[in-house]
């Protein structure tokens, strides 16, 4: 398996969804992964797209998940609705 | 249960005070129910209790396609033959997922099944046991995968991200193995012949204590449940888990119209649970250590499924390569 590459997988569940993450296959070329990746992810119909990445091309945020790199959307609550008091007789918006 | 007596490596547990502060964050995390994902720091000893419970886990899968597979060839009608194949497929789907898992944790997948080979880590003691009869195919979706079920759930929740994810994906396609395990004994009960009935009945007699068996020891000689509650990664005790299965096994088994082969198995009206026998825990011990014929034989047909194959692995490497230098 050592001389495989690692993929991720990203499947589609249903057309007009986005593609999510559900795991990894091992395989010798993308091809290889796609067919992989459909015998492992999606024999109950759980899926209408594939894609495959090699997990080599994926670059990630490092450490914990409250890491100084999330800071700048932390005290900027004028981004959501909920921050805008409306008078009740305009309701709802 | 798919993973016995895993060792935590540690001999009592610490209090938040007496950990660094980064065992402290972690504990803390894990005290809050946040996931540990594989970029979080997490103590040396819990990375490691999870590489040995998640390759013995995918290990289990992986060989538990074994007693099956023996009955595909044999299978009574075609119908029985593609759900059995299905079955199979999940299985190996499963080792799949946990083995990414425990990838996850920074282990490699071919040195752990290197050491699955040279039996320095052990597969579940059920599959040490062989399938004598069709019925063992029903009673195997049955009572084994039934166990793997009650065991699975709390496994959902487990601290660590992705061997709960893994969890979560197989839970969902194992209750088509217990269906169709018992529609299997069912079908026998009702439409077989006396031979047929015998059949089921003997299977049930020699994977009764077995699966009771898959839940590891008793309480009060299971030294490292109490470090992987604390880190969360199990949730309820094997005694625990052992009486769930059995008080929700035992009404489908009267329904069956079989029997136990225990004489002490009756409801116990005060405690609102099943009373049951003493547990043979030298079997257990003795099978664990992979002493029993069969569990060498799995052993033997692992390696030589993995040996075989290489030429397959290898051709689709040289086929890989020869497409991307077409391509170039």
């Amino acid at each position: 398996m050592a001389e495989w590459t690692l993929f991720e997988v990203f499947v589609r569940s249903k057309h007009g969804l986005n593609h999510k993450h559900v795991g990894s296959v091992h395989a010798a070329d993308a091809t290889m992964a796609l067919e992989n990746a459909r015998e492992l992810y999606t024999r109950r119909n759980e899926g209408v797209s594939i894609w495959v990445v090699p997990a080599a091309q994926i670059t990630a945020t490092a450490g914990d998940e409250k890491d100084a790199f999330f800071d700048p959307a932390e005290d900027k609550v004028y981004r959501h609705a909920s921050f805008y008091k409306l008078p009740p007789e305009v309701d709802q918006m | 249960m798919y993973a016995q007596q895993v060792d935590t490596g540690s001999k009592s547990l610490k209090t938040l005070d007496e950990m660094g502060p980064e065992e402290r964050h972690f504990q803390e995390k894990v005290n809050a129910e946040t996931k540990i994902e594989p970029k979080n720091w997490m103590p040396d000893g819990y990375r490691k209790t999870l590489i040995r419970q998640i390759s013995q886990h995918a290990h289990s899968e992986i060989v538990g396609m074994l007693p099956e597979g023996n009955w595909l060839t044999r299978a009574p009608s075609l119908k029985r033959k593609l759900q059995l194949m299905a079955k199979i497929q999940d299985e190996a789907g499963h080792g799949l997922y946990l083995y990414s898992a425990m990838e996850t944790l920074g282990a490699d997948r071919d040195e752990e099944i290197e050491k699955l080979h040279r039996g320095e880590v052990k597969f579940s003691s059920i599959f040490t046991y062989p399938t004598l009869s069709w019925a063992d195919m029903g009673a195997i979706g049955w009572l084994v995968d039934g166990a793997a079920i009650v065991n699975q759930v709390p496994l959902q929740r487990c601290s660590y991200g992705p061997y709960a994810r893994a969890m979560i994906r197989v839970c969902k396609e194992e209750s088509f193995h217990q269906r169709q395990g018992y529609e299997v004994l069912l079908t026998m009960m009702r439409e077989g012949t006396d031979e047929q009935k015998e059949m089921v009945q003997d299977a049930i007699n020699r994977f009764w204590w077995p699966s009771l068996m898959m839940f590891g020891p008793s309480d009060d000689n299971s030294p490292n449940s109490a470090q992987s509650m604390a880190w969360k990664i199990k949730r309820h005790s094997n005694d625990e888990l052992r009486q769930r299965f059995l008080d929700q096994t035992v009404p489908q088994l009267e329904f069956l119209g079989c029997t136990a082969p225990d004489p002490d198995l009756k409801w116990n009206e005060d405690t609102g649970h099943y009373d049951f026998g003493a547990i043979d825990w030298q079997e257990f011990f003795d099978v664990l250590k992979g002493h029993s014929p069969t569990g060498i034989e799995r052993i033997q047909q692992r390696k030589s499924a993995i040996d075989e194959g290489r030429w397959v692995r290898d051709a689709a490497v040289a086929y890989a390569e020869k497409q991307k230098a077409s391509a170039a």
